[in-house]
Parts: structure tokens; sequence; C-alpha cells
């Protein structure tokens, strides 16, 4: 790695070894992500293959032997016996791969528009701020629901629920990329003006090698921290969703479906079957949410 | 080594440190210097030679974790250099005009300029309401500003630079100090407007016998506004003596070079004498001399000791050989 | 010697009103900033033409037109010959203009952060697909640094070292024409020196033409072989180095010289110049400088002045011919 970049991480890490929040956030970033990428090698069960389930186990307590089979569940079951703790794991796998492509979609579209809008201006740059304005006057999960509702009425019955996650992480997705185009747009236009690019321009650069050789470069520290955020808040976002039954079907569930089953159970008695894969969501969002924090401290020389 | 009675203000072996998570650094390194009361003092230097720094830790407005280490700062008698909080705060409204580089940020955009010239009077000096009036209204024709009577009522956004200027000039003075400092007051400004605000700060310091510590990057205001001059290096006193004297004859080897590197108004074409390399970084400050590196006549005693100390109130460089160059 | 540059009658107006909305609601007309006025000059090759001014007058823009950064509303550029605005043929606009190249005036932001320093000096001759093997390397120790700096990045050299930096990325393309907008203004003065001998230095060894924009009248004096004054857009004097400095004619350049601190001005209790630059949105009638004028007469408020020769000097002044008196 270059000089440049070891310099500059350097600073960062060093904040990053002061921060005790960064480095425990951080750690349970890691884990989390791991579990959930190595869900099937972990999970002691696989909760889609009906082969493995035993209605039987339905309502297992947490670390309690079935009344009936005798086994043991960490976390307990659901009402069809699949073992909690396991369709947390990949639940998580849903999740997270949901929000991690909802913002890199975000990302790139915003991205893209913001350097476009800075850069050239003029009409160009008032029609993208100004769509970008009306869709700050919806709230996200309204832009979300109404994609959803869109997508659902266009897509055959039986592609439905293949076509769901996708469907939800465009929905995220495109209710997210304004905050990057926003930023990007602002960054752009103060490096626009510098005499590096100038020096570009007079040369004869193309604009299109200008905003992404000269410029994409310098406005990317801003973005990696709204990255950071919007996951956190996409991971929640795709929950809300999926909760309120317009995400992840029950046969690919995520941590928001397993809270809308669990909620059914949760006046019954079976408390584990909400409060686990809660706690989970709680926990995955607030650590990224965290690190998001800490990250923007770290990057922001005028707090440093 | 005694202050000087007279003096209006007085530094003493001055020393600020700045802790860094490597080292402590040392911006400003055993400066002593006196003011007299209508003298204006030149501090000149290049960048993150100190000046600032310096000028900075006399009045009080050191940031953290910038601060002063050691050494004494003496205003008409007082020492100051232990004040903190609220007395140096009233210390620097009543005793110390501040003139700055940028005049925006020294008014407050959100008052009128007459709100500002009274709100300092009425706090230092005690007068009514109406006298307060009276005395802005003074102020601010004493430095020029045409038709005072109703643009006292106007805001900063209003005026010209220029004008801005001598708005924070007459803000500077109307609780009438003894010292002022102006950091850089003119390098915002045009040539023309430039001239017109050197000529009004020498002709109200001379007027009011304020003393003045002038810090500036440019020669040329040095040799017009300044009576004494400092020439500082790495954070350290290289020369100090009277403007005319210094200028015309330097005795320090850096000095010598600045000198020589200014493009002189009355000269041709011809090659500039130029100091090769750069001031070392305050991280990476040279063993022995602080200018050795760049030195040509440097020697062994220069690359092992610490360059003599400067005395206040002495023409003469701190070089271990300004003799010997001259022989 | 021939004319490497003609600038032709340059005129260019900036809009600058409040969007138009507020313009609709607030019933203001649109507002126009004239930045040049017919400006009129001509650089011969391999010398030195300064350009002075204070802020406003508009001498940064006219660089940004010559280098090609900004198209003017009215007149021409011509450089060897080729109008860099209205010829047709593209090749010989590209031809033209990879003879231009421009150093500016603040180091930190004249070099991309992210860049290494190799890739910053070679991307002019990069961009037109030349080979640039070692061209870096060769380049930085022709500006008096190391070839082992190429591989670093701008963050690790001091402002001196980086306007040395612009200087090797100007020279990579082989130019002919390098407009320098206030190379120096924003470096000490050691080290201010040091840039200035070194441009001196490639100029007689690689047969440059400089434009030497900037406001400080020592630096100028030093460097230029040509000088033009500007005020509001609007060149009122020119002459050769010698004779603008020892015999200015226009009360403007007197009055400028007259300002200018002076390394032996001891104690020098001059009249300071009065008033200051006008606003260039409403400009003064007649000669735009007749409200600070010391000489001025009726006639200057109302019938702008041409520019002429009076002696060595072209002058734009009613009374160039008593006006040193």
């Amino acid at each position: 790695m270059s000089a440049l970049i070891l310099a500059w991480h350097s600073d960062v890490a060093w904040s990053f070894r002061r921060s005790p929040v960064a480095v425990v956030s951080l750690m349970v970033v890691l884990i989390l992500v791991l579990a959930a990428v190595f869900a099937p090698l972990i999970a002691p069960y696989n909760p889609f293959d009906p082969a493995s389930l035993n209605l039987m186990n339905g309502f297992s307590k947490p670390m309690e032997p079935n009344a009936f089979t005798g086994d043991t569940f960490w976390l307990g079951t659901d009402d069809q016996g699949r073992d909690v703790f396991s369709t947390i794991l990949y639940g998580m796998r849903i999740s997270l791969f949901v929000g991690f492509t909802a913002v890199l979609f975000a990302l790139v579209l915003g991205v893209t528009l913001g350097l476009v809008a800075g850069y050239v201006g003029g009409w160009t740059e008032t029609i993208i701020m100004r769509i970008a304005d009306v869709q700050l006057t919806f709230p996200a999960i309204l832009v979300a629901m109404l994609i959803f509702g869109i997508a659902k009425g266009v897509t055959p019955v039986e592609h439905r629920d293949e076509v769901a996650i996708w469907v939800l992480i465009i929905a995220i997705g495109l209710s997210d990329w304004v905050q990057f185009a926003r930023v990007v747009r602002g960054a752009t236009l103060v490096e626009r003006n510098k005499e590096y690019v100038m020096a570009a321009k007079l040369i004869g650069r193309k604009p299109g090698a200008i905003m992404l050789r000269h410029i994409l470069p310098n406005v990317l520290s801003p973005v990696l921290v709204i990255a950071t955020i919007s996951l956190a808040l996409a991971i929640i976002a795709e929950a809300t969703l999926s909760f309120l039954g317009v995400g992840a079907p029950p046969t690919q569930p995520s941590l928001g479906t397993l809270i809308r089953i669990g909620q059914g159970f949760l006046f019954s008695g079976e408390w584990w079957i909400i409060l686990f894969p809660a706690v989970t969501l709680l926990v995955l969002a607030l650590s990224v949410n965290l690190l998001g924090d800490w990250l923007r401290d770290a990057l922001n020389p005028k707090l440093r | 080594m005694n202050r000087n009675s007279e003096a209006t203000l007085s530094v003493r072996d001055l020393i600020v440190d700045i802790p860094t998570r490597h080292s402590v650094l040392r911006p400003v390194d055993r400066v002593s210097f006196d003011i007299a009361p209508g003298e204006i003092l030149g501090v000149v230097g290049e960048s993150g030679a100190g000046k600032s720094m310096t000028g900075n830790a006399v009045i009080g407005l050191l940031t953290r974790p910038a601060h002063i280490a050691s050494g004494e700062i003496w205003l008409n008698g007082d020492r100051i250099d232990h004040l903190q909080g609220e007395p140096m705060r009233r210390l620097r409204g009543k005793q110390i005009g501040m003139v700055f580089q940028d005049p925006l940020t020294s008014l407050n955009p959100l008052l009128t300029i007459g709100d500002q010239l009274r709100e300092t009077i009425l706090e230092h000096l005690d007068v009514s309401k109406d006298e307060a009036h009276q005395r802005a209204i003074d102020g601010l024709k004493e430095v020029g500003i045409p038709a005072a009577e109703e643009r006292i009522d106007a805001y900063p956004h209003q005026f010209s630079g220029g004008m801005r200027q001598r708005v924070v000039i007459a803000l500077a003075l109307c609780a009438e100090p003894s010292f002022i400092i102006a950091d850089e007051p003119t390098t915002a400004l045009d040539v023309s407007v430039q001239a017109q605000i050197i000529a009004l700060l020498r002709r109200l310091c001379r007027e009011r016998q304020t003393a003045v510590m002038l810090i500036t990057h440019d020669m040329g205001v040095i040799a017009e506004a300044t009576d004494r001059v400092a020439v500082m290096y790495a954070g350290r006193l290289a020369e100090l003596g009277p403007t005319k004297d210094v200028l015309t004859d330097p005795k320090h080897p850096y000095s010598i070079g600045l000198m020589g590197s200014t493009p002189l108004a009355s000269a041709g074409k011809e090659r500039l004498t130029q100091i090769e390399g750069a001031m070392p970084r305050l991280d990476s400050l040279p063993d022995g001399c602080a200018f050795h590196p760049r030195c040509e006549h440097a020697r062994e005693r220069c690359r092992q000791n610490p360059e003599p100390r400067l005395e206040a109130y002495q023409n003469r460089a701190a070089c271990w050989f300004v003799e010997d160059l001259y022989l | 010697m021939s004319i490497l540059v003609a600038v032709r009658n340059l005129t260019r107006i900036f809009d600058v009103s409040k969007p138009w909305l507020n313009r609709l609601i607030e019933r203001r007309d649109k507002a126009l900033l004239t930045a040049v006025n017919k400006v009129d000059f001509e650089i011969e090759e391999r010398t030195v033409y300064g350009l002075v001014g204070e802020s406003g007058s508009g001498k940064s823009t006219i660089g940004k037109i010559i280098v090609g950064l900004l198209p003017p509303s009215a007149g021409a550029v011509e450089i060897e010959g080729v109008d860099l605005y209205r010829e047709e043929d593209d090749a010989k606009v590209d031809a033209v203009r990879s003879d231009i190249q421009m150093i500016f005036q603040d180091p930190y932001a004249s070099l991309n952060p992210r860049w290494k320093v190799a890739s910053i000096i070679t991307e002019p001759v990069a961009a037109r697909g030349g080979d640039t093997t070692d061209m870096a390397e060769k380049l930085l120790e022709q500006v008096g640094l190391s070839a082992r700096d190429a591989g670093k990045y701008p963050h690790e050299f001091s402002g001196g070292q980086r306007q040395r930096i612009c200087i090797a990325r100007a020279l990579a393309s082989e130019p002919r024409l390098i407009v320098c907008d206030e190379p120096t203004s924003a470096l000490d003065v050691s080290v201010q020196a040091q840039v200035l001998n070194l441009m001196s230095d490639l100029q007689d060894e690689f047969g440059l033409t400089y434009l030497f924009i900037s406001h400080d009248l020592t630096v100028v004096r030093h460097m230029a072989d040509k000088v033009g004054v500007l005020y509001l857009g609007q060149l009122v004097e020119e002459a050769d180095r010698d004779t603008l400095f020892d015999a200015p004619l226009h009360p403007y350049t007197q009055m400028l010289l007259e300002a200018a601190p002076k390394l032996d001005g001891f104690g020098r209790e001059a009249t300071p110049p009065e008033g200051e630059i006008p606003d260039p949105i409403n400009p003064p009638s007649g000669c735009v400088f007749h409200p600070r004028c010391p000489i001025a007469v009726e006639r200057c408020k109302v019938d702008p002045p041409e520019l002429r020769g009076v002696g060595k000097t072209r002058v734009a002044c009613h009374l160039a011919e008593t006006s040193r008196d």
C-alpha cells in the first residue's frame, strides 16, 4: 500500500485503538457477519429443510429438553419445531444481504447522480436535486412500500417469493440514495473549483475522466461514513418492511420476518420466539451505528 | 533577566509547548522582547516561524493543547502570563486591542458596528450610554470612516474590506488600550488600501502612545510601519533591532538571506539570492542552532550548541559568529 | 521576434444575478459584471509579460481565457496565429492548446491529493497518449527535486516543493507559453526567491514565454519584460518594465507604485491613496478611475479614454501627457 494510504490509515487506526466503543462494535459486527456467512456450517439445524423438522419439537423452551422428544434447543423452537438459533443465523444472512446490497445500490446511484449534478451543474443539477428533494418529503418506508406494491402488482404469483428479496433491495436502495447524492454533490462543488481540476481541464481531459479519476477519490470519505450509518438504517428498514409483511417471505425469513412470526406468540407465553431475533437485530443495528459514528468522528478533521 | 520598567510590554524567555501524541512541539522557544509606549515592534518570519503563536501567547489566546510552558509576560508592570479565564478576558478588553487578518471574523455579523463599539466602551470605561455613543462616533471618525453618524447603525457586511478593517481598529482602540496586537492586518487587503491602514495605525499609535506588536510576513510593511523589528526563525528570535539597521545591515545569516531574497522595487532583473532548503518542521528541529543546516557559514559549534540567546533591547543576532562573519 | 499571443479586444461578462425567481419577486434586472473590458495586448515569444492589478481587476480571468478554461464574451485570443475560440480545425486548436500550460496560485489545491507525484506530472502527456517512461523523474530533477520523489504523495511536500511539482507538470507537455497566475503569492519570501529563480532558469533553458499575473509590483518588476496594468477590467497602461516603473503615465499606476510598501521606505509618510476600488457591477461613468483620480477633469467623467500611444507607452488617460507634472 502506498505511503499516503498508510499514513492516513495510521491516524484512523490510532483513533480506533483509543475508542473502546469502536473496538467492541467492530468485534460484534464481525462476529455477527461471520456467523451469518457461515450459517450453514454453524447452525445445528437447517430450518428450511422440511425433512429435518419435527413438529413434535414445537414450542420447546430455551435450554430445556422437549417434553416429547427430549431434544434440547439453546434458544428454543417455534411453533413448527424450527430451532430459533438456526433461524436467527439464517435470518441474519437475509437481513445482512439485503442491507449490504441495498446500501451498495443506493451508494452507486447516489454517488453517480451527485457527481454528475455537482460537476455538470445547470439544468442537469436542478433536475437531479429537485427529484431528491421531492423524494425526501416521503418517509423512506413509504417509498419502499410503494415500490414493493408496484412490484407485487406486476410480478406473476409464482415468482413473487423469488423476486421479493430483490424488490426489497431496490425499494430500500431507492429510498436511500438521496443522502449520498446530496453529500457527494456538495463535496463535488468544492472540489470542482480547486485548481487541480482546472489543471486537468486545461490539458483536455474529458469530463467523465475528471469526475472519475480526479474528483471521485476526493469525495469518498464522507461516503464511507454515510454508507456505514445507512447500513444500520437499511437493516432496520428491511426488518420493518418484513415485519409489516411486505418484505422477506416466510420461506426466506429475515430477522424482521422472524419478529413478525414471533409476535403472534408473545401473549401466549412463548416469549423466546420473538425475543432472541429482536435482540439480535438490536445488537446488529446498534453496533453498525456506533461504528458509523466513530468513523464519522475519525474522518472529520475538524473534530479530531 | 530583569524586565524593562519603562516598557509597556515585556516578554521574558517565553516558551510555548504543544504536547502531541508523539512528542512535545515547541513553537515558541525562549523569546524575549520589550515594546515601549508609542513604539511599533514588527515581528517578521515565514509561515511556521512562531510569530502568530507568540502573539497569541502574549494575549492569552493560545488554543489547547498549546500552553505557556515557562517565561514571564509583563504588561504595564503587571505579570499577566498566568492569568486565565475572566481576569484575562477583562484585561484583553481593557488594556489590549486586537486586529486580525480577516476583519470579518473579528466583528459579530449580527450586531451593528455601533452596538459592538458601545458595548465594548460601556464594559471597560465608566461612562454613560450617551457618552459611549458619542465616543463610538468619535472613534469611527478617527479611523477615517466617512459619515460616521449614519454608518454607526450599519452591519459589518455593509462595509468594504478596507472599511471593515478600519472598524476593527476603531473597536480595538475604543477602550483606550495601552497595547495593540495586529496580526497580518493588511494581508487580505489590496495595495492601495493597505497603505491607508498602515498610515492609520502609525498615526494612532503615535498620538496615543500605544505600544503595537505588528505581526506580518511582508518586509515592505515592516520597513514602512515599524520602529524595531524581531526576525523569527523556527520559534526563536534570530535578530532583533531597529528596523532600519536590521533591514539595511542584517547580522544574522538568516536575516541576510531573507533580505537578499526579497525582490527590491528599485532593482532590476538580476538573480535573487536564495536560502537553500526550507524551514525545519517543529517535529524535526535540528540539534544546535536551528538555522545551521541552511547556513553557509555553519561550523562545528553551530551543530552542537544552541544559538546564543538574544537579550531584549539589543541589536545583535542570535548567532555564534556574528562578529566573524563581517571581519 | 515573433508574436506568440495576441489578445484582441477581449471582453468577458459574468452573469452575477440572483436566480430568476428572486429577480421576479424583487423586480430586479439581471446583474452583469464586466470582468474584462476590451483588453488588447500582444506577447512576444521568449519574453515575460506581466499583468498587474488589484482584486477585481480581471487579471485572473484573462489568464483563464488565454489557457482555454473560460470562453470570452467577445474578442479573440490568437496563439501562434490560431484563433483559439473561432478556429474550425480541431487538430489545429488541439496542437496550440498543448503549447499552453498554467501554474496556479495555491500549491495546496493545484495537486490532486490522492495522486502520486509521478502521475500528476505526467498527466498532460499521458492524457494525449504520449510516452511517459522516466519522464517524471527527469522533470523532478529539472525543477530541483529528487527523482525519488516521484513515488510520493503531494502532502509530503512543503508549499515551495509543491509549486516545483506544479512547474514540472507544466513543463511535461513541452509548452511554449506558461500562464502563471500569482505563482508565488502563497509562498514565503525565501521560498518565493527559489521559485522565481527556477522560473527564470527554465525560461532560458527551454525558451519559454510567460504571462505573469500578480498583484505584487516588486515581483512583477523582477520578472517581467513588459508590463500591463489593469484597473476594473481595463488595460489602463502598458509599457516595457523600466519605462513603466520609472515613468508611469497613468494616475492609477502612479498611485499603485506610490502606495506599495518599499523596503527602503523607513518611516515613509506618504499620503495614502484616496478611496477604494468601486463596485464592478456599477462601474463609474467615463474613465473608471476618475472618482479616485487626483487630476481628473470634467471630461474624464463622461468620456472613457482609449488606449493610445504616448512615447513608448500605451496609456488610457486623457491627461497622459501632463500627468507626470
